[in-house]
């Protein structure tokens, strides 16, 4: 070992041993993103505040709860809510935000797909962020559970039963899932496991593994240009910050991604005094009750689309059963996004409104995401059956199209 | 087909926007992008949660209290049945309203005909057993009639008195025709001027029950809470919990259960799961919003209902006003945050552009 000069200050201590500056210069003061971005290249920090807003509400919560259902609504609803100090400010925090984050998360998710970030190197970038959106999505569902609601239980009843539709294995999967026949206390023991420690752990190494991912390929910009960040970060450094292509992560990009938060804390903390309810399901403050069905069973908004697919095949095809065509489908969309870097055949990294073809299944995809989402509240019955399933089609239609599209494309802009 | 139509619509309207959006470049390209994405979030929100409940929850005829019967005969009609009857009853039990009673004789009706069964502790008859040995008697503990005067309309006291199968709206627990027997008897035997009476002495008797006790200094929320406690105990907790509040209910949900065929709900959340539209609605007329329910219709007055609803409010979402104290503050640092971070951000960029 080196031997160590005596440290003038705290900071050299830790600088001997910790290599403090240079840790901070390669991750902050020389990480470099490019310049020519607007206020969307904010959502990744908007989701780590977010996140962080749910971790540390959510400790909090972790000191009062009972993950019991005979204790669980009333730890909620009477002991955190009204009895606990600010109690119920933290159970709104966590709850509001639970919801919001799923906002951010489609805004950064479809950030991507219109400028194009997840193609020509930034496929793992992609690919992280999908699983972070698989692992939120299950955070979500157990972490609505808890609270042992009407609507907690019977979303529970219903997304585990989807289970049940697997070949061979689907029934013993269900009673391995909810850890009896029925949505029962093991079920939301277990789910609270899962909830407030595996996923955690999983989303914290998830998040640590999308950072690293954007390392190397780095940030996409608002033209989807590449350029040599080297010799723009040498423009930066030697004083040329006007004329360089790239700006450092901190403080230049921070403190931008620092006054958008700030602005949509504003609205977020408005939901959370004000109007909470549709992250807060009005029927959720009714006692779970396994023998009283609700009068109509949906899942958090955030979800609609892809439960509008799976009931969307609410009829026999092909010999097929309607609920099978339903978990297919399902399962479709849930893996569908994962390869969207593949199915994506034009060699174009542009925004959507510059590209010739891509822009057209773009607005048609979000259109049908839109319309999926609004059908999968409604009761299917009548029309609203009947919209759901070509709205379903249209789903998988345009993705399955979606590589022949940009390859029409590809040849319009004359590409390889 | 239909969905397709839908969907392109949507999706031609966002497109067009979008084209619009980007033509109008004396608009900062960022304000584009977020009026942009505002139309889009505010869209599917709009369709997830007004439409939605909306559709879910269709609107039932305004709630109605004056108690005439209109609704009943509207509703009957509407089916095309015959209302006479129906009709026949409430122009009865409004003669009866409107007619000047004697608070003296009522006195004596009461005291010959309901203390039997009913208590009216703030009068002097005290309640004659348990409610476990009333429940055991008459399937359910019969009301305490103190303030009975006060929070109940008068045309429905009196077409309670006259029939209170019919003026509860629970026709469909006790048919006429059936075995079971509800367990009040109807007095239509009695004259229009002798049910009056008996109605202006619950109400001069009501006007005699002084207002709860509350502790030396306690505030407006305290007083209030304590006025509606009183309307809630007198007008619910023969049937209903209210947890949160350490109330139990006077009957078991088992005897309720075999009184009216359901059982009758914790009302701790119900401000929550309900909200105050709903509520007032479904106690209003519960068959008009729940057709089929076991919870009959109790008659409240507009007023009595106000209190119940705040009493449930009180009790179910009780850090209201700590939470509407808050809100602003909280909202007003993160505006001034707001500007700070907007002033530091322009700082940074200005050497970047």
């Amino acid at each position: 070992m080196a031997e160590f000069e005596k440290a003038n200050s705290v900071g050299e201590w830790f600088d001997q041993r910790l290599n403090v500056k240079g840790f901070w210069r390669v991750m902050m003061t020389e990480y470099w993103i490019p310049k020519n971005i607007n206020f969307l290249w904010a959502m990744g920090a908007l989701l780590a505040m977010l996140f962080t807003l749910l971790l540390v509400t959510g400790i909090f919560l972790l000191m009062y709860y009972k993950p019991d259902v005979n204790m669980a609504f009333d730890s909620v609803n009477y002991t955190i809510m009204q009895e606990v100090a600010y109690g119920w400010i933290f159970r709104n925090i966590h709850g509001v935000g639970a919801s919001v984050v799923f906002l951010v998360i489609y805004i950064h998710m479809f950030t991507g797909i219109y400028y194009g970030s997840y193609k020509k190197g930034r496929e793992m970038i992609w690919l992280s962020g999908m699983l972070l959106f698989v692992l939120f999505s299950a955070e979500g569902f157990s972490g609505y559970m808890l609270p042992w609601g009407q609507m907690s239980y019977w979303a529970a009843y219903v997304i585990t039963e989807i289970f049940g539709g697997i070949p061979f294995i689907g029934d013993e999967l269900v009673i391995w899932i909810r850890g009896n026949f029925y949505v029962a206390d093991a079920t939301l023991t277990r789910f609270f496991m899962l909830h407030v420690l595996l996923i955690p752990l999983a989303i914290l190494g998830a998040i640590v593994f999308h950072f690293y991912t954007l390392r190397f390929p780095h940030v996409n910009n608002e033209e989807g240009e590449f350029f040599d960040y080297k010799e723009e970060s040498e423009k930066y450094l030697a004083g040329d910050k006007k004329e360089s292509k790239v700006i450092a992560f901190w403080p230049d990009f921070l403190s931008k991604d620092f006054m958008v938060i700030s602005i949509f804390m504003i609205f977020f903390f408005y939901l959370v005094f004000y109007h909470n309810s549709f992250a807060m399901d009005p029927v959720n403050f009714d006692k779970a009750d396994g023998l009283k069905t609700p009068a109509h069973i949906y899942p958090e908004w955030y979800f609609l689309w892809s439960y509008e697919v799976l009931r969307g095949f609410f009829f026999d095809m092909f010999g097929i059963s309607g609920k099978s065509l339903g978990l297919i489908a399902f399962g479709f969309a849930q893996a569908i996004f994962f390869v969207l870097p593949w199915l994506d055949r034009s060699p174009m990294v542009k925004p959507a409104s510059q590209r010739p073809v891509f822009k057209y299944w773009f607005w048609l995809m979000m259109a049908d995401l839109f319309v999926l989402t609004i059908f999968g509240k409604l009761p299917p019955t009548g029309v609203n059956a009947w919209v759901g399933f070509y709205s379903s089609i249209t789903f998988i239609v345009l993705f399955l199209a979606l590589p022949f599209l940009t390859k029409i494309e590809a040849k319009m802009a004359g590409g390889k | 087909m239909f969905s397709l139509v839908v969907g392109l619509v949507v999706a031609v309207v966002l497109l067009v926007v979008n084209i619009v959006f980007s033509k109008l470049s004396f608009i900062p390209k960022e304000f584009r992008i977020l009026t942009i994405i505002t139309i889009m979030v505010g869209y599917v929100y709009w369709g997830f949660e007004p439409y939605a409940h909306h559709e879910m929850h269709p609107h039932v005829a305004e709630a109605e209290y004056k108690f005439d019967g209109s609704n009943d005969v509207a509703a009957l009609e509407e089916l095309g049945a015959d209302a006479t009857e129906t009709k026949a009853f409430w122009t009865r039990a409004v003669s009866i309203g409107s007619l000047k009673g004697d608070a003296t004789a009522g006195a004596d009706l009461v005291a010959a005909n309901c203390t039997a069964c009913h208590s009216m502790e703030s009068e002097g008859y005290p309640k004659l057993m348990e409610d476990a040995d009333a429940v055991a008697a008459y399937g359910v503990t019969p009301p305490d009639l103190s303030i009975a005067g006060r929070i109940y309309d008068a045309n429905y006291l009196a077409a309670f008195i006259l029939n209170p199968v019919k003026a509860m709206h629970i026709e469909h627990k006790y048919p006429v025709t059936g075995s079971k027997v509800f367990p009040m008897p109807g007095s239509d035997w009695m004259s229009d001027q002798e049910i009056a009476d008996m109605v202006a002495y619950l109400q001069s008797a009501a006007k005699k029950v002084p207002a709860p006790e509350v502790e030396e200094g306690a505030s407006d929320f305290e007083i209030a809470k304590a006025n509606n406690k009183q309307v809630f105990e007198a007008a619910c907790v023969r049937c209903h919990s209210m947890s949160y509040a350490g109330i139990d209910a006077h009957t078991s949900a088992e005897a309720i259960a075999t009184y009216i065929g359901a059982t009758p709900p914790d009302l701790s959340q119900y401000i929550r799961s309900r909200g105050a539209e709903y509520l007032h609605n479904f106690i209003n007329d519960p068959q008009r919003k729940l057709a089929g329910t076991g919870m009959p219709r109790v008659g409240l007055t507009h007023d009595a209902e106000k209190q119940v609803v705040e009493y449930m409010e009180q009790i179910g979402d009780s850090k209201k006003q700590e939470r509407e104290a808050l809100g602003p503050i909280v909202l007003i640092y993160l505006t001034i945050l707001a500007v700070f971070a907007l002033l530091w951000k322009k700082q940074i960029w200005k050497k970047l552009h």
